[in-house]
């Protein structure tokens, strides 16, 4: 991607040096993808055939503003039999309220095809 | 029945290493078949109001999770119907035919459900597979990747094999624990290691989905590809996941910034008993389908821990391959397996790998064994430690790239000093553990942890704990690297962060070249279209893969006879005719006393020629030793020498060590005793050719001398060295007359 990169926190990513990490002036989140670079990268993935790999970065997109602590318990609760239905609706309603609305779509999806196949909690 | 012994031809067969395989008698029920299994489903789409209401045979509502993952977001509905109404064997054809692009194959490819791939690829044979790998990968640019674990998850060793494998070129290097709790331990002794070895290698370590995931959140592992897709709903389910959380998951990876790859490979689902009377090729291609629709750049199957399973069935191998095939049909990343030991076989195991070796993949091994096969904590690999060599030399032998290169062994051993420093320098100031002196020794020299008396077990597992419990990210590692003066190592995994925030390796078939350009489809597409077109190695490139170690020159040869002088050969004059009976002249070759002093077996030449004197000695006869200068034609020799011989009878001798017996009445190709093969001649052969020749020239006929039999390949080890002796002997001749020569 041309021109200047921004981490997630904003910080341009030529100001994290060896130097700086010693003073200890980064975090993680200055070297952590920024959402506009990931939509960036969907517009390339788009253009290079592979309209899938867009949406997933898209859908990556929206949840780098999540804790890794929800990315992981959301992951937790898509696999099998973890989740009611209604569950799996709430968590689409809260990511919704997020801005995280392709991960929401995903969630209602998978609250119908989980009833209806019996991946849901007993 | 009785049992009877099997007669001795097939009692030896029987022993034979391929006879430890397991070959299954196709059982389709079971699974057990590579392609058309019963249940195999006719390709078949329906699309109702933008809507996908059937695929290959199912109606939506009796979609299982895949196929309404699939139905859902894996299929390009824009190009579907155009792509399902091209008649199979149509578009196989396409695969292997020039005049039609890779672009517009992977374009009609996105429209076409699982059964139609299945159909397709199951129409192409094996050469028609290696032509459309070529056309159809997405990355330019071969690669490799390799395993790098040890039984003791000793970070020390993990540190030195990881550099070790980053300088033989591995781009990607994954490890895995014996011990699970010991995993941040190896992917810091490992990203360490890897650092350390070149810029720009991607690191892995493979455990269960979210641990492996919360370590690439702390930015000490750099790529992720362990995230298992199964063919059968029911399997998926087993293996705890849905294609709903493997698409969320591959997003989580995304968001991150972290690069991810999916897993999957034909015989899995029979091997866990839920194949549903599929064939293992369909099954396959319903994962492929599943990865596209996921939205995972890339797919590393061909088996892979079922890839035995593939093996034991007809035409498994050949279906392993078509796997990766198809990832690439799908325009995805194919990381093409050759991966766990799929035969107790060399010649299988080869046969297996090498048609993908020449089409070049992606990923050729999705782990070659670096380490030695019992520190390979995902099992033995299809390609291990030992076959490193064997591997550059196939490169160089076809000329192929398979993303190796040989290291030079004083930098390797510099690699794993620096690489053992290093992590003892890191673990020390993050308070991770201790290394004494002897375990960094043991583990800059070891062959394998095996030669590591010195390790403590216990401390993988406190590191682990420490990283987790005080929260040590990569940061930390950069900083304790640059406080302990691995400033280049610090820089170098700081890259891989920043190669995070620009997201260009997210893009498929990323990997990083030394100068961390990303090569991806995208930066380096692959463009194939017939002969002349396509990757080529640049002339850099070319000789590294040219230059073994094991290459030897003329003037390296000539630099290590001249180590073997230690007589004396001198001429003493012009040889004349003799007529005294007893004698028997020794014609030696132009290079003799010159610049060959040892011959193929490693004796020296004076020495052979010792022996022949003593044997003639022996039989009462006198050697004069006389060198024809005018031919290295060992018969010309040998008869040159009979007729200026008092008894008519000669030995002849190439300085390299061949010899025979000749008479001067005899043609000159002709002999009466021949060594051919000079490697096998020792110090009492040639004695007894002294003695046979003395017998000769007394008039009596002996038992004939006979080369040693010998099932070695001779002549592998030693044509090269006779093109080298037999031109330096060239360059020794001249018309000069014989002239005859003493050894002191």
């Amino acid at each position: 991607m041309a021109g200047t990169q921004k981490g997630f926190s904003g910080k341009d990513v030529s100001e994290v040096t060896v130097e700086a990490i010693r003073r200890g002036d980064i975090t993680l989140d200055d070297v952590r993808i920024h959402p506009k670079t990931l939509a960036h990268q969907a517009d390339v993935a788009k253009a290079n055939g592979n309209p899938q790999l867009a949406a997933n970065f898209l859908r990556a997109a929206e949840l780098t503003s999540l804790s890794d602590e929800m990315v992981l318990g959301y992951y937790d609760a898509l696999r099998p039999g973890r989740s009611t239905a209604q569950d799996l609706l709430e968590i689409a309603g809260t990511l919704e309220s997020h801005g995280a609305v392709r991960n929401a779509e995903l969630f209602r999806q998978a609250a119908d095809v989980y009833a209806r196949r019996g991946l849901t909690a007993k | 029945m009785t049992t009877k012994e099997p007669i001795g031809r097939f009692r030896f067969m029987n022993e034979q290493r391929v006879n430890l395989d397991g070959f299954a008698t196709p059982a389709p029920e079971l699974g057990l078949v590579a392609f058309n299994g019963p249940n195999d489903p006719a390709p078949s789409l329906v699309i109702t109001s933008g809507r996908i209401t059937e695929m290959d045979g199912r109606n939506e509502s009796d979609f299982d999770s895949i196929d309404a993952f699939i139905a859902y977001h894996g299929i390009d509905l824009e190009v579907a119907l155009e792509a399902m109404a091209i008649e199979s064997l149509d578009f196989a054809r396409r695969l292997v035919d020039p005049n039609f692009s890779r672009l517009d194959i992977v374009r009609l490819a996105s429209g076409m459900t699982p059964a139609k791939l299945a159909e397709v690829l199951s129409l192409l044979n094996a050469a028609e597979l290696v032509i459309a790998m070529t056309k159809m990968r997405a990355r330019r640019t071969p690669s490799n990747q390799a395993h790098v674990t040890n039984r003791s998850d000793d970070p020390l060793l993990l540190a030195a094999d990881a550099a070790t494998a980053a300088a033989f070129g591995f781009r990607e290097l994954e490890t895995t624990v014996p011990v699970a709790a010991d995993a941040p331990s190896n992917a810091v002794a490992v990203s360490i290691g890897a650092a350390v070895g070149s810029p720009g290698v991607l690191v892995q370590c493979s455990v269960e989905e979210a641990a492996e995931l919360a370590l690439g959140m702390r930015g000490l592992v750099s790529y992720a590809e362990t995230v298992s897709l199964y063919g059968t709903e029911q399997i998926f389910i087993d293996g705890d996941d849905t294609p709903w959380s493997k698409a969320f998951l591959t997003s989580a990876y995304a968001s991150r910034g972290i690069k991810m790859r999916v897993t999957s490979g034909g015989g899995s689902e029979a091997l866990m008993g839920g194949a549903e009377q599929c064939s293992m090729f369909y099954l396959e291609a319903r994962c492929v389908s599943l990865a596209r629709a996921i939205g995972s750049q890339g797919v590393q199957n061909g088996g892979i821990d079922s890839a035995a399973v593939a093996g034991a069935v007809p035409g498994g191998v050949r279906s392993l391959m078509a796997e990766n095939v198809m990832v690439m049909l799908r325009n995805l990343e194919a990381c093409t397996g050759n991966d766990a030991l799929m035969s107790e076989s060399d010649v299988r195991r080869t046969s297996r790998t090498h048609p993908i070796f020449i089409g070049g993949s992606d990923f050729i091994n999705s782990g070659f064994g670096s380490i030695q096969r019992y520190d390979n904590m995902f099992g033995p690999s299809q390609w291990n430690s030992e076959d490193i060599d064997d591997f550059l030399a196939m490169q160089r032998d076809w000329g192929v790239d398979g993303g190796l290169r040989t290291a030079d062994e004083e930098e390797v051993a510099r690699l794993r000093r620096r690489a053992t420093d290093a992590v003892t320098a890191v673990y020390s100031w993050l308070g991770l553990g201790d290394f004494n002196q002897t375990w960094a020794d043991e583990a800059v020299d070891a062959a394998g942890s095996k030669d590591i008396t010195a390790g403590d077990l216990m401390l993988p597992l406190t590191a682990a704990r420490t990283i987790i419990d005080t929260n040590v990210t990569m940061l930390d590692v950069i900083t304790a690297l640059a406080e302990n003066g691995f400033d280049l190592e610090a820089q170098r995994c700081l890259d891989m962060l920043k190669a995070r925030v620009a997201g260009d390796y997210l893009q498929t078939s990323a990997i990083f070249d030394e100068n961390m350009n990303v090569l991806s489809l995208v930066t380096d597409p692959n463009i194939y279209s017939g002969p002349g077109t396509g990757y080529q190695p640049t002339p850099e490139r070319q000789h590294q893969i040219d230059t073994i170690r094991q290459q030897r020159s003329v003037a390296d040869l000539l630099s290590e006879q001249q180590s073997f002088v230690t007589k004396n050969i001198s001429v003493t004059g012009t040889a004349e005719i003799s007529y005294d009976p007893r004698d028997v002249v020794i014609g030696v070759s132009p290079a003799t006393g010159k610049d060959i002093w040892v011959t193929l077996s490693g004796l020296s030449v004076a020495d052979a020629i010792g022996e022949l004197m003593a044997g003639l000695e022996e039989e009462g006869c006198v050697g004069r030793i006389v060198r024809i200068n005018d031919t290295l034609d060992l018969g010309m020799i040998g008869l040159t020498a009979a007729r200026l011989s008092g008894s008519g009878v000669s030995v002849g001798l190439q300085a390299k060590g061949t010899a025979l017996i000749h008479r001067r009445d005899l043609a000159p190709l002709a002999n009466l005793e021949l060594y051919s093969v000079a490697p096998t001649i020792t110090r009492e052969l040639y004695r007894m050719m002294g003695i046979n020749a003395g017998r000769h020239a007394k008039g009596a006929t002996p038992e004939p001398v006979r080369n040693p039999y010998s099932d070695e390949a001779i002549e592998a080890r030693y044509h090269t060295k006779v093109v080298s002796l037999v031109a330096i002997e060239r360059t020794c001749v001249n018309s000069q007359g014989p002239q005859t020569l003493a050894i002191t």
